[in-house]
């Protein structure tokens, strides 16, 4: 993975400089809480309803061993014993001291991390494909591009107080698993009939309370100009972009007011400027970065069954079944560690776990990790002869459940137990449908489907493009339910359509039961849930959800003795 | 009861100095009705706002000295024909979230070649400087309720940068040998 240099660790030492600065300028009152606020988001603090709230970028999802046991630190020290992965393949603490921020900032930079732009209005961390660089049908590396976008925009000077957020993914498979069409700027690696590299060019994707699935701009942006391009873009963009209101400020309001043709006509116009400029990208920085991402040294191993030497074992084979994924070099493969165990908050990880699963990698997967955009972990390379030892240890944990990209396997952001965002709580509803369908038999019947909650319209947790998308909201002062149906992200992203009238909390697992019943009368043929919802739309499910009285169902978690 | 308003800076920062300053910045006032056209601009070192420069070109131009102003939501080409005009330039930042002021500062120097005094102007503070002086910007006039000198150390806060901009032409990939390893582990301790 990359490792910073001389420039990088010493542009991280100055940052921590001026924040710890800032800190000091706020707690003498030199600075007001107003003027701290853009300052301290954009180290990724939040005020949050209890404590502060920091989050820290993993960029790209990539972890080391050291860097996650950073974490562990963290978690312990100045937290409560855990940390919270997010969708944006971050990590966050929720009870953080604004006076310890400084220090939390210098463990980091001693694993070469930080937090800066993880939140405010300004480019975030660029996210890509969990497997990138293993999976089986990669076709680019997404990361040494996703590394010097970073760099690029660390600190960018022009694009610091942007209308709003800004997000950019990159996907380099066949497979999207970044989710690139839901981005500000979603990239895809591809090749030209020349076979040479460059960028399939997506932006204006977006969620929130307008969810809109980005455009094509550009089909084709070699790679020498990829720092160009969207340096243009983004000009375009804070010149542009609306700032009377903040719903309507993403840049997806922008693309969708001028038209994708114009938008495209802007930035070719502001490009034709900086085209062959400075930042024209060199062969020579493109390897250097590149270097860093380089196969590992695997070792010659055959293909095997891993299901040969435990065919009696059901357990092994579901979890081989749901979270073993395949890897470009025969004999490995990628492990996914489930962070969504019922009766746990999704995305939550304690400090101990965080520990073993580093000393997991250390011991089978070349010392790294990934972080996934549905909020699990990664083991990237293991050995597939050692595949039946990395569960018995992963299981003993916790962190075994064999429920990726099953009902369980939730997408859910921190909600109302602590974000002061959210019209409603969105863990404890995960939990209520987690302990409802914990049956595994019934989940590997119901086989693939992504369920994701989010508590409020800022669309954390994905909940237009979940195959079901339930959405906190308010009501007179009271949480209600929205649920939509038939969302998707990847190759075929889909905005969900909003079924009918909203829910209480406990009726929500009643609910969504009744979704699966429709779909199981209704399959055919191996379709999955998606695939029903799709062909028959919203009608056959609505009515089937309203058809009779819903009855509440029971308190589930800390909700239980409230 | 006039109907404008002006803003004068004892004191702003000029380069990397703290330097004495003898312009003011008019600002229409909305309410009285004022209107570009029909206010009289006073003697003296001006900074007008684009509007009353657009309105009243021909007289202005006849001063020995005058400077515009432009709001955040104007572009940089609203001046492109006037730029050996002025003796200032200044772009005003109605708050610090605001960041279109950056790329008017870009366009005005790169695109357009502006080369005399370019002003950061409103909400002006000691953590956007570094931002600023990137973007081409050579004047700040910070807010007056806080201290000019300690605004000056927002000026270096980073010593080598990532990108391009207009103060520093070359990306970091140009201009340095990348992937070294710091001399000693503990680089930038106790900054």
């Amino acid at each position: 993975m990359y490792r910073y240099d001389q420039y990088d660790h010493l542009i991280v030492r100055e940052r921590i400089a001026q924040y710890r600065d800032q800190v000091r300028r706020r707690l003498a009152d030199e600075l007001t809480e107003e003027e701290f606020l853009p300052l301290r988001l954009q180290n990724g603090l939040y005020m949050q309803r209890h404590a502060y709230m920091l989050r820290i970028a993993v960029p790209y999802g990539l972890l080391s061993t050291a860097q996650m046991r950073t974490f562990a630190h963290i978690a312990r020290k100045y937290d409560r014993g855990y940390g919270h992965f997010t969708t944006r393949q971050n990590i966050q603490f929720n009870w953080i001291e604004l006076e310890q921020t400084p220090d939390i900032l210098a463990d980091l930079a001693a694993v070469e991390m930080h937090a800066i732009q993880t939140s405010g209005n300004c480019i975030r961390n660029i996210t890509t494909d969990e497997f990138a660089g293993v999976a089986a049908d990669e076709v680019i590396d997404p990361r040494p591009y996703a590394e010097i976008l970073r760099q690029w925009s660390t600190f960018h000077p022009e694009f610091i107080a942007l209308p709003r957020k800004f997000k950019i993914a990159i996907n380099g498979a066949v497979e999207d698993r970044a989710a690139i069409a839901i981005h500000d700027i979603g990239l895809t690696v591809v090749h030209n009939a020349a076979g040479e590299v460059g960028f399939k060019f997506m932006v204006g994707g977006g969620m929130g309370r307008t969810p809109i699935l980005g455009s094509v701009i550009n089909d084709f942006v070699p790679w020498q100009h990829v720092l160009t391009y969207t340096e243009a873009v983004m000009r375009v963009y804070n010149q542009f972009g609306r700032r009377d209101n903040k719903y309507k400020a993403r840049i997806k309001i922008l693309v969708k007011a001028v038209g994708v043709e114009e938008f495209a006509r802007l930035v070719d116009e502001e490009f034709a400027d900086l085209k062959d400029g400075p930042e024209t990208l060199t062969r020579e920085e493109l390897d250097r970065v590149a270097r860093y991402f380089n196969p590992k040294p695997y070792l010659a191993l055959p293909a095997i069954d891993p299901r040969a030497q435990h065919a009696d074992d059901k357990a092994f084979a579901n979890w081989l079944l749901r979270n073993v994924k395949p890897h470009k070099v025969p004999g490995y493969a990628s492990v996914v560690l489930s962070l969504k165990k019922t009766g746990v908050p999704p995305g939550d990880a304690t400090a101990e776990q965080m520990d073993f699963v580093a000393d997991l990698a250390d011991k089978y997967s070349f010392g790294e990790l990934r972080v996934t955009h549905e909020q699990n972990l990664v083991l990237a390379d293991v050995e597939q002869a050692k595949l039946f030892e990395v569960w018995q240890q992963a299981k003993a944990r916790g962190l075994a459940t064999p429920n990726i990209g099953l009902l369980t396997d939730i997408i859910a952001c921190p909600g109302g137990d602590f974000c002061s965002l959210a019209n409603a709580k969105s863990i404890p509803i995960a939990a209520a449908i987690a302990e409802r369908f914990d049956n595994l038999d019934f989940q590997h019947d119901i086989g693939d489907i992504e369920l994701n909650i989010s508590g409020c319209i800022n669309a954390c947790g994905h909940h237009h493009v979940g195959h079901i998308g339930i959405l906190g909201v308010d009501k007179d002062g009271s949480e209600w339910y929205q649920v939509s149906i038939g969302g998707a992200q990847g190759n075929a992203s889909a905005i969900g359509k909003i079924i009918g009238p909203s829910f209480s909390s406990l009726q929500m697992p009643e609910v969504v039961g009744r979704l699966l019943e429709v779909y199981v009368k209704n399959r055919v043929d191996g379709e999955r849930f998606i695939d029903t919802a799709q062909r028959l739309g919203v009608a056959p499910f609505k009515e089937y959800v309203y058809a009779t009285p819903i009855k509440a169902g029971q308190l589930v978690g800390e909700d239980e003795y409230a | 009861m006039p109907n404008f308003q002006l803003q004068a800076h004892a004191q702003i920062i000029k380069g990397r100095d703290v330097v004495a300053d003898d312009w003011s910045v008019l600002r229409l006032d909305a309410e009285s009705g004022a209107t570009p056209e029909s206010i009289e601009v006073p003697e003296g070192k001006i900074i007008v706002p684009l509007a009353v420069w657009l309105a009243q070109r021909a007289t202005l131009a006849q001063r020995a000295a005058i400077g515009v102003w432009l709001p955040s939501d104007a572009l940089a080409t609203a001046i492109k024909d006037d730029l050996a005009q002025f003796a200032v330039v200044a772009v005003d930042f109605p708050r610090f979230s605001d960041g279109r002021g950056y790329s008017i500062a870009y366009n005005l120097r790169k695109r357009l070649g502006y080369t005399s005094e370019l002003r950061a102007i409103g909400d002006v503070l000691r953590d956007n400087l570094f931002s600023m002086q990137r973007c081409g910007f050579d004047a700040f006039a910070p807010r007056q309720d806080r201290s000019i000198h300690e605004a000056l150390k927002g000026l270096t806060a980073f010593s080598n940068p990532y990108q391009a901009s207009v103060d520093e032409p070359q990306p970091l990939f140009r201009r340095a040998a990348r992937g070294g390893q710091p001399e000693h582990n503990d680089i930038g301790a106790g900054i």
